[in-house]
């Protein structure tokens, strides 16, 4: 099929276009910032160093190049795959962010697993079924609507503090896992079970449907062999979506759990001005959600026969 | 077998909704035998589907059925479980629902869902289940079934379409087959090969119960005819009896109002839509012959000849307008004879000259849609464009009407160019071309009332209430009175919403309108006051029309020239006298032998595939 090989390789030019440009984001808006980099690499505005130190750094660093020369640098060695090091941690930021991405990848793979598959589940009993959608559309509103640090908060108030089912803090294993990847997974999964509910309900009014239960099929039978394809289809548009809601949650709800993971590394840069690795995680980050993307588009063509390309 | 396959009697099918309680099926019953076809005829809403579905158990969410007698294969379905009711469904009793595109899971392969009631009622696996598959698309007459049984239902024609879901409806081999509407979407020659294949399995002893609007369509095949109004069965008898002497006014109306290629050209009667009454017969607000009996009391219903019965306290009474199909109609405003008045003149008011136009498919290769087709539509003339799906019609009517480009040719708007210059230049002259089309609801803002639908056509200047006076003036002369202004096209009727389409595209006093398909999705009697509406309009205003159709029976009825499309070429144009009285074309000749006819009689019906080329009767 030549006319997806094309397709894939225009939608893969289009991801270096946009980690270019998510680069160069985060590099003009960490200049726009007010402050002096040289002062962070020398241990953060409150250390005291001497201004000898700090023209030593400048020029260490290049920060007394015109901006558009340090753009130039910096552009140069990200083609090359070089993030630089970071200014706090004595440490590449490929470094930093490889130590860190377990942590983050496992709460994230967790959330999604649990958010999709409750969502398809919910969606799948409820659908069509006044009382238990009228029950569970109430339920999903409120997990929607209440962020998701205040649901870890009461997660840890009720599961760890109160039952000790689960460890307040720390990387444990699978058992600390659960309560981030609840608190992650609820408010996808809230979004996503409407979706796939509305699929399914549209998908179940359908003469097909009529047709499938026509042929004698049990109503199990009709929801997953014939509607549940239907419903994929929005929720494969949003998976995108939900995925980046997944990365930006991640950062909030490994606060609240005082876990390891990239979300704490962009806090503590952010705050500290760690040029390099905020810019290292925007890029990784630009760099996920267009191969997630790319991933969708494919899955698409294979839920749904209609969008493939005729054999000629 | 001694009693019949299936047996319905006092059934009443309720739907309680917000607004009260909708009462679909009312004391409808019927009887059908092994071998037997019985046809349901009736216009949308008139109950004719929940009372096969509920055959199924599928009448619909929420209904309430209640029946005296529900049986099928001599067991009382009133008693059956969900789980029975699975057993019963694909197994014992196949349906056929209308559109295969959407019946069909797009998402599935056509294998899997011809497939489905063998695997559902455990009657094959494995490699036997796609042998059997392959061996019942073969039955079904699609050719080459290896490659179909891979292919999803998009990438087949809709005939192929409505064979693979027969060919899943028989799978099981149950004793009777529903048919809903099974040829309403596709084109005449395909319609009467998938007649044909219904027809088969009714030979080999598989019942047939045919849901149908369409009479010419049921006179092809049924031994007995059921028709249906509001809820209720007001007559029902053996076909060919019924057909040729309907008793009650309604069936009558029906057979009256369908467009015939045989007979003299008749204007259809103007019927005047009515809500129906609550408590006495629902026909009497429509009917010719209703007294105060009929407005205040539900006839019952009574014996009328053999086999025959009919719900009327009138059978058979009214004389003057369907059976003998008089020189002179009776006195309804609309009714002037066609083409005594017709005044066309020989200025071409459009000049289509060798217009061509390909699209790309998606697969990359290009496809011709109009390949070289020239004609002119004369002041004040009806012309029809009649061709099969994928004759390149549509695209013709786009073209003339500058929606897109033609490739080659031009096209002349009163001796001007009107292909190929700055739309800026066409803009001015919009007016003078207007378009009604076949879905008037979606091209209407939802949103917008009646009053704004209309009045986007009307000059901006006019303003305020002389503003609303002229668009109630247009809606008078459509037949609509001012009282709709307000409302929204949604809430409006289908024959309503054609009527608003027609007020819409008169308001900028256009020399052309563009009536691609304007009555294929109305119901008969329907269809016949707009034919009759646009006959009244094109004669009052002398504005020309070209008048896109599948149907030629329609276009018979409408125009006074035809032209004939085939894959995006004109094979013939005439005088519609001329083409479909003597046509010449091989291609015109297939396309009437195809048109199921209301007076042909099953016997005498085409019996091998409709493409073989011989002579109309």
């Amino acid at each position: 099929m030549p006319s997806l090989a094309r397709r894939l390789l225009r939608r893969l030019a289009l991801t270096l276009v946009a980690v270019w440009g998510a680069a160069t984001l985060a590099f003009a808006g960490m200049r726009l910032v007010p402050g002096d980099p040289a002062r962070v690499i020398a241990g953060g505005v409150q250390a005291n160093a001497t201004p000898e130190v700090l023209d030593a750094i400048r020029d260490q660093y290049g920060l007394r190049e015109p901006v558009l020369v340090q753009y130039g640098v910096f552009a140069g060695r990200l083609l090359r795959g070089d993030l630089g090091g970071s200014y706090q941690l004595n440490q590449p930021v490929s470094g930093v962010i490889l130590d860190q991405l377990g942590p983050t990848v496992a709460l994230a793979a967790g959330a999604a697993a649990l958010g999709f598959t409750l969502a398809v589940a919910v969606a799948l009993v409820t659908a069509g079924r006044p009382h238990g959608r009228a029950v569970s559309r109430a339920l999903e509103f409120g997990s929607i609507s209440t962020p998701n640090f205040w649901i870890g908060v009461l997660l840890l108030a009720v599961f760890s503090f109160r039952l000790h089912w689960f460890p307040v803090i720390g990387d444990g294993g699978l058992r600390s896992l659960v309560l981030p990847s609840v608190a992650l997974a609820l408010p996808i999964a809230g979004v996503l079970a409407q979706v796939t509910r509305e699929g399914l309900e549209r998908a179940l009014d359908q003469p097909f449907a009529v047709t499938a239960r026509a042929r004698g099929a049990t109503e199990n039978r009709i929801r997953l062999r014939h509607a549940l394809r239907h419903a994929a289809l929005p929720v494969l548009t949003l998976s995108g979506w939900a995925l980046g809601e997944l990365l930006a949650g991640a950062v909030v709800v490994e606060t609240v759990f005082a876990r390891q993971g990239l979300g704490h590394v962009v806090v503590a840069a952010v705050r500290g001005r760690d040029f390099p690795v905020v810019t290292g995680v925007v890029v990784l980050s630009a760099l996920t959600f267009s191969l997630i993307n790319i991933v969708l588009d494919l899955l698409y063509r294979l839920v749904d026969p209609r969008m493939r390309p005729e054999p000629a | 077998m001694s009693g019949p396959l299936a047996e319905v009697a006092g059934l009443s099918v309720e739907f309680p909704t917000r607004r009260g309680v909708v009462r679909a099926v009312r004391d409808a019953g019927f009887a059908l035998h092994a071998g037997e076809c019985l046809a349901v005829v009736g216009e949308s809403g008139s109950g004719k589907s929940v009372t096969a579905r509920t055959l199924l158990g599928l009448a619909g969410p929420g209904a309430r059925v209640r029946a005296d007698t529900l049986s099928f294969e001599g067991r009382d379905l009133r008693a059956l479980t969900p789980r029975e009711w699975r057993r019963l469904r694909g197994r014992r009793i196949g349906y056929v629902l209308q559109d295969a595109l959407t019946s069909l899971d797009p998402l599935r392969r056509v294998g899997d869902e011809v497939a489905e009631p063998l695997e559902v009622h455990g009657l094959a696996t494995g490699d036997d289940l796609d042998d059997q598959v392959v061996a019942l698309l073969a039955e079904a007459g699609v050719p080459d079934p290896e490659t179909r049984f891979l292919q999803y239902p998009h990438e087949l024609s809709g005939g192929l379409r409505q064979r693979a879901l027969i060919a899943s409806a028989i799978a099981a081999r149950p004793s009777l087959l529903i048919a809903d509407e099974p040829t309403t979407a596709l084109d005449v020659t395909v319609q009467a090969q998938v007649l044909d294949l219904l027809d088969a399995r009714r030979r080999d002893g598989t019942a047939v119960l045919l849901i149908s609007h369409d009479l010419a369509v049921v006179a092809r095949m049924a031994d007995r005819v059921t028709i249906m109004y509001g809820g209720l069965v007001v007559e029902e008898g053996p076909a060919a009896d019924l057909l040729s002497s309907p008793a009650h006014p309604y069936a009558a109306d029906l057979l009256a109002a369908v467009p015939d290629l045989d007979g003299p050209v008749r204007e259809p009667r103007a019927v005047r839509p009515a809500p129906a009454s609550p408590s006495g017969c629902p026909y009497a607000s429509r009917c010719g012959l209703a007294d105060d009996r009929c407005r205040g009391e539900l006839p019952p219903p009574v014996p009328y000849g053999p086999g025959r019965t009919v719900r009327c306290f009138h059978p058979g009474e009214d004389a003057p307008r369907p059976t003998a199909r008089p020189a002179v109609p009776d006195v309804a405003p609309d009714v002037v004879p066609v083409r005594a008045s017709t005044v066309a003149s020989e200025r071409a008011v459009v000049s289509v000259r060798g217009i061509a136009k390909r699209f790309r498919s998606p697969g990359g290769s290009w496809r011709r849609a109009v390949d070289g087709v020239s004609f002119e539509l004369r002041a004040g003339e009806a012309l029809g464009l009649v061709g099969e799906s994928g004759s390149g019609k549509s695209t013709t009517a786009r073209i003339v009407l500058a929606e897109i480009a033609p490739d080659a040719g031009e096209v002349l708007l009163d001796g001007e160019a009107w292909s190929g210059v700055r739309e800026r230049e066409r803009r001015p002259r919009r007016s003078r071309i207007q378009l009604v089309d076949q879905d008037p609801l979606s091209s209407f803002d939802p949103r917008f009332t009646v009053e704004r639908v209309v009045g986007e056509g009307l000059p901006r200047g006019l303003t305020g209430a002389r503003r609303r006076e002229r668009v109630a003036a247009l809606l008078g002369e459509v037949g609509l009175g001012p009282e709709i202004l307000d409302r929204l096209p949604a809430r409006l009727s289908g024959g309503q919403r054609q009527r608003v389409a027609i007020a819409r595209a008169l308001a900028p006093g256009p020399e052309v309108i563009v009536c691609d398909e304007p009555v294929s999705a109305l119901d008969v009697t329907v269809q016949a006051q707009i034919l009759a509406l646009l006959a009244r309009l094109r004669r009052e205003s002398g504005v020309s029309l070209l008048f896109i159709s599948h149907d030629v029976g329609v276009v018979r009825q409408v125009c006074d020239r035809v032209a004939v499309m085939k894959d995006g070429s004109l094979v013939e144009i005439g005088g519609v006298a001329a083409v479909l009285g003597a046509p010449r074309a091989p291609y015109t000749r297939a396309l009437l032998a195809a048109v199921p006819r209301l007076h042909a009689g099953r016997r005498a019906a085409v019996p091998a595939p409709a493409m073989d080329l011989k002579g109309p009767t």
